[in-house]
């Protein structure tokens, strides 16, 4: 299906079309738990789109050798030795986001955009375009993140990326930084974006 | 006993799996549509996560520590629980038909469901013992369970409700969820 | 006729919405008269602020979304009043205005507007600003009296922390620390035999939850009928547990839904964060609702449907 398709294009693919977060709605729970700051999802986003472009390239390379009735666990071993090689670098080059992700961390093992892309995407194609894949989903991801974040650290705390924004009376939303505030700002964002989509689609078939 | 109890009401009420620590979002967002099915799932989700958190301490305990091999703890968790699903479904296939019934076509989902490789980190990073263990698995799973059988009865009337087009699936979801986040955090301090 | 609330088919709402909210409306006008006179002018204009800009929301909801707008249905203006009448006499305008936005915008219209939304609106915008500025929803001060615009109050401990201190003739006159509406037990009670005589509400819910947070809170050994007095039980159980769209069908299933909420008032009082439950209270029985429903009564599948379609 994609050998058709440009390299580019994959990209795109992951980052808008098909983005994990708001159009598949996968990996719900490190998009819910860690975006209370921008920063934090970033560095989600980012420690994922390693994962994801590792998993992807090595998965790609070996989809000829696994047999199909082992294909997920070895997908999972080769998954849980790219998070075991992200959670040790930052245990040790970045111990505060480290602390921060927590359990999250380890838990990319399970994220569902990762064993998907493996399954739906890597074990079918190239190296090349593979590690495309990986890198636009990633991205993309990674984009999702740092939006919700900036927008929940904005509201919970005046700040973006710890820049205080707001004026010095503001009383921060703390609801916004709790779990519940999570799930609301998720389900609104999702929501505005299917009602911008919805209406981009009906401008095109109008002029058409 | 009195401990034993806050323990339970902490995991299952205070520190909600899903209203408060945000594991198995996925299942919670996307399997609870019928109260039946919900219940179904989360008793399996139940019985794996008390396993696992027994199987794991173990794993943990006698074969990582000794070894000085803690750092692999991560993906030994994930091949464990893996192969657990798997045997607990063999297991519940060949003695009770009606239970496989029931609860085997949840049980595959369970492998990527961060609830039960969450638990078994879990209770490595909190240092429980065994029994607290199995009781963080089975508690935890109750909590979950408690969350998504809530949720499929809410998402049930709302089948009739004229939500707002952009809104229906996932977006109402996450904002349900928000809602009951809020009422969950009526339990603050109960333990 | 707006008849959305025709998916609740309580025996006593064959009344029409707006008639059932107006009925409510004026069976508010005691609490607010008397928290008008215990906190001042100030308390009346937080009521005023909160009830616009509740009515303001739905209005420029149902405008954006283009639906016919339905504000004179009197519901907006409701839960309004009863947010502001749950707010602190000292809260800033703002507080209230966000919370009257939250309750109807979030927790009414994104889930299609009145008789579609599964908790209380004014329940709900009570927990969001009370986990969001827990400081200023929880700065309590002795009344102040009529003319106290802009007096400094003298700040005070809600009556719930130290029920001994308190006269039962001041709690259930209201002469006591607590949010504008709550603290007159006899405003309240007036309302209640109001809303009691025109048939908009029956009387199981609110005696129901009185009666168990009284049995509960003498089981835990606290006195009993200072639990009533204190707080705003009384006040919930009468205007914001029997808000029709968020609770049971069945009679039967409103008692247990009552039992409920009045156990939990007492569990959260007694062993909680918070020295009042009535507002978690009510919302964990919402939660529960669509569930007790399912096992008080036998659904008639696509009834409902048929229903909306015969009111287009």
């Amino acid at each position: 299906m994609a050998k058709n398709k440009s390299l580019g294009a994959i990209i795109k693919n992951g980052l808008l079309d098909e983005n994990p977060t708001f159009r598949l709605v996968l990996g719900t729970c490190p998009t819910l738990a860690v975006t209370t700051s921008a920063i934090n999802g970033v560095g989600m986003g980012l420690a994922a789109t390693f994962v994801l472009v590792f998993s992807n390239l090595v998965i790609s390379l070996l989809r000829n050798l696994i047999p199909d009735n082992v294909r997920i666990p070895s997908f999972i071993v080769v998954i849980s030795t790219f998070v075991t090689m992200v959670e040790m670098f930052m245990h040790a080059y970045l111990p505060d986001l480290f602390e921060a992700l927590g359990l999250f961390i380890p838990l990319i093992v399970v994220n569902c955009i990762i064993l998907a892309r493996a399954e739906a995407f890597a074990s079918k194609n190239g190296p090349i375009a593979s590690i495309c894949d990986g890198l636009g989903m990633g991205l993309g991801f990674t984009a999702a993140l740092t939006l919700i974040g900036s927008i929940r650290e904005l509201i919970g705390n005046g700040s973006v990326f710890g820049f205080r924004i707001m004026t010095a009376g503001y009383e921060p939303m703390l609801l916004i930084l709790m779990p519940a505030g999570g799930f609301l700002m998720f389900g609104l964002i999702l929501g505005a974006i299917n009602a911008i989509t919805a209406k981009a689609s009906e401008k095109k078939e109008g002029t058409d | 006993m009195t401990k034993i109890l806050l323990f339970m009401v902490s995991c299952i009420l205070t520190n909600n799996f899903i209203f408060s620590r945000f594991l198995g979002c996925c299942p919670f967002l996307g399997v609870s549509r019928k109260v039946e099915t919900a219940a179904s799932m989360g008793l399996a989700v139940t019985f794996v996560m008390g396993i696992a958190s027994f199987v794991t301490w173990f794993v943990y305990n006698l074969i990582l520590v000794p070894l000085n091999i803690e750092y692999l703890q991560t993906g030994a968790f994930i091949l464990v629980i893996a192969s657990l699903v798997q045997v607990v479904e063999m297991f519940i296939k060949k003695v009770s038909q009606p239970l496989y019934r029931a609860l085997g076509i949840y049980l595959p989902l369970i492998t990527t469901n961060c609830a039960v490789l969450g638990v078994a980190v879990l209770n490595v990073n909190e240092g429980y013992g065994l029994g607290y263990s199995v009781m963080n698995g089975v508690f935890g799973a109750l909590g979950f369970t408690l969350a998504i059988v809530l949720m499929a009865g809410v998402t049930e009337r709302l089948e009739t409700s004229k939500i707002p087009q952009a809104l229906k699936g996932f977006p109402i979801t996450l904002i349900s969820a928000s809602l009951m986040a809020i009422a969950f955090l009526g339990f603050g301090g109960l333990a | 006729m707006n008849l959305h609330l025709a998916s609740a088919p309580h025996a006593h709402s064959n009344q029409s919405t707006p008639v059932l909210m107006r009925n409510v409306l004026i069976a508010l006008i005691p609490c607010v008269a008397a928290g008008t006179y215990y906190f001042g002018w100030y308390a009346l204009l937080i009521l005023a602020a909160s009830t616009a800009s509740a009515i303001l929301a739905e209005f420029a909801w149902q405008k954006l979304t283009k639906q016919k707008v339905r504000i004179n249905d009197c519901s907006a203006a409701v839960t309004g009043l009863i947010l502001g009448l749950n707010m602190p006499p000292q809260s800033p305008v703002w507080l209230v205005c966000v919370g009257s936005a939250f309750a109807i915008i979030v927790v009414k219209c994104l889930f299609g507007g009145l008789g579609d939304n599964f908790m209380n609106p004014a329940m709900a915008a009570r927990a969001v600003l009370l986990a969001s500025w827990p400081v200023r929803m929880t700065s309590w001060v002795m009344p102040t009296g009529i003319n106290s615009f802009g007096v400094d109050a003298v700040s005070s401990a809600t009556p719930l922390t130290n029920l001994a201190s308190y006269t039962y003739k001041d709690m259930f006159l209201g002469n006591i620390p607590g949010t504008i509406g709550e603290t007159c037990k006899a405003a309240i009670l007036l309302g209640f035999i109001f809303l009691l005589i025109t048939k908009t509400i029956s009387w199981h819910i609110p005696v129901t939850v009185v009666a168990t947070t009284f049995v509960c809170s003498w089981l835990f050994g606290k006195d009993p009928v200072g639990s009533i007095l204190a707080g705003g039980l009384l006040f919930g159980a009468v205007f914001m547990a029997t808000d029709y769209v968020t609770n049971p069908m069945t009679i039967f299933g409103q008692i247990i839904y009552s039992v409920g909420i009045g156990l939990m008032v007492a569990i959260i009082r007694n062993f909680g964060n918070y020295p009042e439950g009535i507002t978690y209270a009510i919302l964990l029985m919402n939660i529960a609702t669509p569930l007790i429903d399912r096992f008080t009564k036998r659904r008639v599948y696509g009834h409902r449907k048929e229903a909306k379609k015969q009111n287009g």
